[in-house]
């Protein structure tokens, strides 16, 4: 078995059939490596890989509370510097979504500015998943969720996604990426590169949920790809938070249809061809403003 | 129910104890690969959620243990070595 072979998240977690987490996660700690400090915030993360007695994690773990996985992992990134350690051991923090954009947000800012060297990965699926599919400031104008359904007088979600990877670029951090599972080398290559970079960075990963988002178990890498295909997602990077200049890594060459995207998921099946030209055309600003 | 010791601070020293849950009980349809058509681009082994399966010399084998039957190898096997087929117990 090579080293890149060698499982840092072990088999036996208890994520749903087909989440896409399982395989962001797995990725992620191959990239980074047994020498690794992980941090989690509560989150779907945190429920399926540490039912006590039991842990899917090869490298060692802090579950932190919900709005903390950036300062708990700040305190061990201070603590490796002060033991002289710092050089050998990698430090990542992980969070979802909720945990990232709402609850975690302040512990994430004050982490990159304060300039702590460590990864942190925000595993996005776009709603509050483990307690039972509640809208967060992640989840998309239309979707249906448990606290913003669809029905006669509301088409779901009210407001845009938070464009938290932009937000966290303007802290002039030293390194910000997008990536998603489809596009796999792209996730590995951008995961190496968080992580090596000297500085706080911030990776974005975009992870269908087949239990929220109401799609097929084998569909999770398909609808991840579509995400990027139509330019619902778009896969960039930044250095220095440079976000005039940012890098878009994977440019399709020609959009297929929004629609293409939402038919696939059942918390987009209420939307009206209306809603659908409206998504459309907020699409095209944003491909516009990225370049393509 | 077995009993459960809990340590200080609950703290876990048993790295990876995941593995003693077997999560291919969840499955109800099950991966069947075709070596002949297999041709070791492992897409699938980076994909799997699982870490369901194994590289080999040959191609690829399952791990039926933890399996949980989602599909996502059927369906971005390139060269659709992978059918699912329904799991008789």
């Amino acid at each position: 078995m090579t080293g890149e072979d060698k499982e840092l998240f072990a088999s036996g977690h208890r994520a749903c059939a087909g989440c896409g987490e399982g395989t962001a996660v797995r990725q992620i700690l191959k990239a980074a490596g047994p020498n690794t400090i992980a941090t989690v915030c509560t989150g779907c993360l945190e429920v399926v890989s540490t039912g006590y007695p039991e842990t899917a994690w090869e490298i060692p773990l802090i579950h932190a509370a919900f709005e903390n996985s950036a300062s708990v992992a700040s305190g061990v990134e201070v603590a490796l510097k002060q033991l002289g350690k710092k050089d050998d051991v990698k430090v990542v923090a992980f969070g979802g979504d909720g945990g990232t954009f709402d609850i975690g947000f302040q512990a994430l800012s004050g982490m990159l500015e304060r300039g702590h060297d460590i990864t942190y990965v925000c595993l996005d699926n776009e709603a509050y998943m483990n307690t039972g599919i509640q809208r967060c400031s992640s989840t998309p104008y239309g979707a249906s969720t448990t606290t913003s359904p669809a029905g006669k007088y509301s088409i779901g979600e009210q407001r845009p996604k938070k464009p938290i990877g932009a937000i966290c670029a303007s802290h002039d951090i030293p390194y910000t990426a997008t990536a998603t599972i489809a596009y796999m080398s792209d996730l590995k290559k951008k995961a190496k590169k968080a992580i090596e970079t000297k500085g706080p960075s911030f990776l974005h990963v975009f992870v269908p949920c087949p239990t929220g988002w109401r799609h097929a178990s084998n569909d999770t890498i398909e609808i991840s790809r579509l995400a990027v295909e139509t330019g619902i997602f778009v896969l960039w990077e930044a250095e220095d938070g440079d976000i005039c200049n940012l890098n878009v890594t994977v440019k399709p060459k020609k959009r297929k249809p929004v629609e293409e995207y939402l038919k696939t998921q059942r918390r987009f099946g209420h939307l009206s061809e209306e809603d659908v030209k409206k998504i459309q055309a907020d699409v095209d600003e944003k491909c516009e403003k990225y370049g393509f | 129910m077995t009993k459960v010791k809990i340590t200080v601070g609950a703290i876990n020293k048993d790295a990876g104890s995941s593995r003693r849950y077997k999560t291919g009980g969840w499955r109800t349809m099950k991966p069947e690969v075709d070596l002949e058509k297999c041709v070791s681009c492992f897409k699938c082994f980076d994909y799997c959620p699982d870490g369901a399966i194994k590289k080999t010399d040959e191609g690829i084998e399952y791990d039926l243990d933890y399996c949980k039957g989602c599909g996502i190898c059927a369906k971005e096997c390139p060269v659709e070595a992978i059918v699912m087929v329904k799991e008789e117990k």
